[in-house]
């Protein structure tokens, strides 16, 4: 199955001017320890399907919020003419697709 | 008001609206939503209860103050009120930001551009991020309303509670999780948020029909927007919410506690601050064409040529290359994401283009935008013999005239002196209260 089959909510979303945060969340304790017994969410695999250098990137296993989390730099700063997405709040898409093996 | 709390506050400000905001003046919200919101503050707490709006305007500079101020004062006199206001300014002198620059006591945060003495004098406009020391300050003086500059948003739900005596982890763990109202809440919905809070716990409530706290939704709202879901900086120390617990208290409310509070070894404030970067016109249309889309990048490339080769030779004496630029977003293709965007090897059936020209004035601006229209009308494609128009505009005229922008050009911390004023306050009596 894919990740997004199995969160609550994947988002995106600026921390900061120059930073961009992912937030990979769930609403059951039993398909989070699924996820992440898996091995599928690694800083390596996210950064990986983002694109990004996984030096630069900040990983979090929330186990009380049923989360994962991760912070890497933002390709433009916020507002700048370059940058096309002010809030950072489009920025998820690719996760969706990360493959997880079935929940049995 | 039932249920009798000792304040009510409200954060009105985020550095997420962008810099545009903070560097204009002027918030996001209209004037008619603003006032909305502060007649419910100022005709349903009583006095007695003290009022704090925090991060006034979006931004938070003085402009921003002095906008909500306006609205404050014409509610108070339309609706005969008396308060003692608390204004708290927070945009900060250029020449003590000089003095701390020099004295390397300016340390940027993550990612954030270099600063240098260039860049402080071309920021337009600088504020601090207060801590709960001037609201608490203010609220010493017994007034009824505080109407703060730039403030960090968990301080204004904190500031009392710790001047009650509640430990500060609680204080502000509980002023992290109510700060965006009912974003922490299960479902988001119209509403607010109620905190009860005890020597070694608190309550978190949701006022509003349908609302629901869980432990989860409580704990994952220290997710948002923050880059560590742990560890929170304030100016005068680190919220650790490693070991916090949640629990649910009963069907709709959530315990929290266990959060700390590590007192830094000195005060730190956030700055914000922007720099007038110039002036922009917008193309926006369509590209349908098979053909194009197939070599877009090409096509495009060779339209911008065509733009910077006609700029320079029509208005060479006035604009060299390095004045402006060209910023291109092709909806449907990789608009949002750039180059972090994994699907570009579909190519779609339509792209949406915005041709973005940057320039140092409005008017140049508009002529670059003039020069463009015809290269991205007409410019050729080898598929293709004679003359084709490759770009479906949206608009007539073709451009639209964006107006000035700014971008960030400082997302750093200062390191006071001891005792050195940093944020200004001002008593004032409306109403004659």
């Amino acid at each position: 199955m894919k990740l997004s089959d199995c969160t609550a909510l994947i988002r995106s979303k600026n921390a900061g001017p120059f930073s961009l945060t992912y937030d990979i969340m769930f609403s059951k304790r039993e398909l989070y320890e699924h996820v992440k017994a898996s091995g599928c969410i690694t800083a390596a695999k996210l950064a990986d399907v983002i694109g990004c250098n996984s030096q630069e990137m900040k990983f979090f296993v929330c186990d009380n919020a049923l989360a994962f989390k991760f912070t890497i730099p933002r390709l433009h700063p916020a507002g700048d003419p370059a940058d096309a997405d002010l809030h950072g709040g489009q920025q998820f898409a690719p996760l969706m697709d990360i493959e997880i093996p079935p929940y049995a | 008001m039932k249920r009798k709390p000792d304040f009510v506050a409200s954060d009105a400000g985020t550095i997420d609206a962008g810099p545009y905001h903070l560097g204009v003046g002027k918030g996001a919200y209209a004037a008619e939503a603003m006032r909305h919101d502060l007649e419910i503050l100022l005709t349903e707490v009583p006095r007695g209860t003290p009022i704090l709006v925090g991060s006034a305007d979006t931004a938070g500079g003085d402009p921003h103050v002095d906008r909500t101020l306006e609205i404050v004062r014409e509610i108070i006199s339309r609706r005969g009120l008396k308060r003692r206001v608390a204004v708290i300014r927070s945009e900060l002198d250029r020449t003590m930001l000089q003095d701390a620059l020099d004295d390397g006591r300016v340390i940027p945060l993550d990612h954030a551009p270099e600063l240098d003495r260039n860049r402080l004098v071309r920021s337009t406009r600088v504020v601090g991020m207060m801590g709960v020391e001037p609201l608490q300050d203010a609220l010493r003086q017994d007034v009824d309303f505080i109407l703060a500059g730039r403030c960090s948003d968990s301080a204004l739900f904190a500031a009392l509670p710790i001047m009650r005596g509640i430990p500060e982890g609680l204080a502000w763990h509980a002023g992290k999780i109510v700060e965006c109202g009912t974003l922490t809440c299960e479902t988001y919905g119209k509403g607010s948020m109620f905190g009860e809070l005890f020597s070694d716990h608190g309550i978190i409530t949701p006022i509003g029909e349908g609302l629901r706290c869980t432990p989860q939704s409580v704990a994952s709202h220290s997710l948002y927007e923050n880059g560590d879901p742990y560890l929170h900086r304030e100016s005068s120390g680190t919220l650790d919410i490693t070991h916090a617990r949640y629990e649910q208290h009963d069907p709709v409310s959530v315990r929290i506690s266990g959060a700390a509070y590590v007192h830094a070894d000195r005060p730190s404030i956030k700055l914000e601050g922007v720099e007038h970067a110039g002036y922009q016109s917008v193309l926006f249309g369509g590209i349908r064409d098979p053909f194009i889309i197939r070599q877009f990048d090409k096509w495009l490339n060779e339209v911008k040529d065509e733009v910077r080769q006609r700029a320079a030779r029509l208005l060479g004496d006035v604009l060299s290359p390095d004045d402006w630029r060209i910023d291109t977003h092709a909806y449907g293709l990789n608009a949002v994401m750039g180059v972090r965007e994994p699907a570009h090897d579909k190519p779609p059936h339509e792209i949406g283009l915005a041709f973005c020209v940057s320039a140092p004035s409005q008017l140049l601006a508009n002529k670059l935008a003039e020069l463009s229209r015809q290269p991205l009308l007409h410019h050729p494609i080898p598929e293709w013999s004679g003359s084709i128009t490759g770009f479906a505009c949206l608009f007539n005229q073709a451009h639209v005239e964006r107006g000035p922008y700014w971008r960030f050009s400082m997302h750093h911390v200062l390191l006071p002196k001891p005792n050195e004023t940093i944020f200004r306050t001002e008593i004032l009596s409306l109403g004659d209260a």
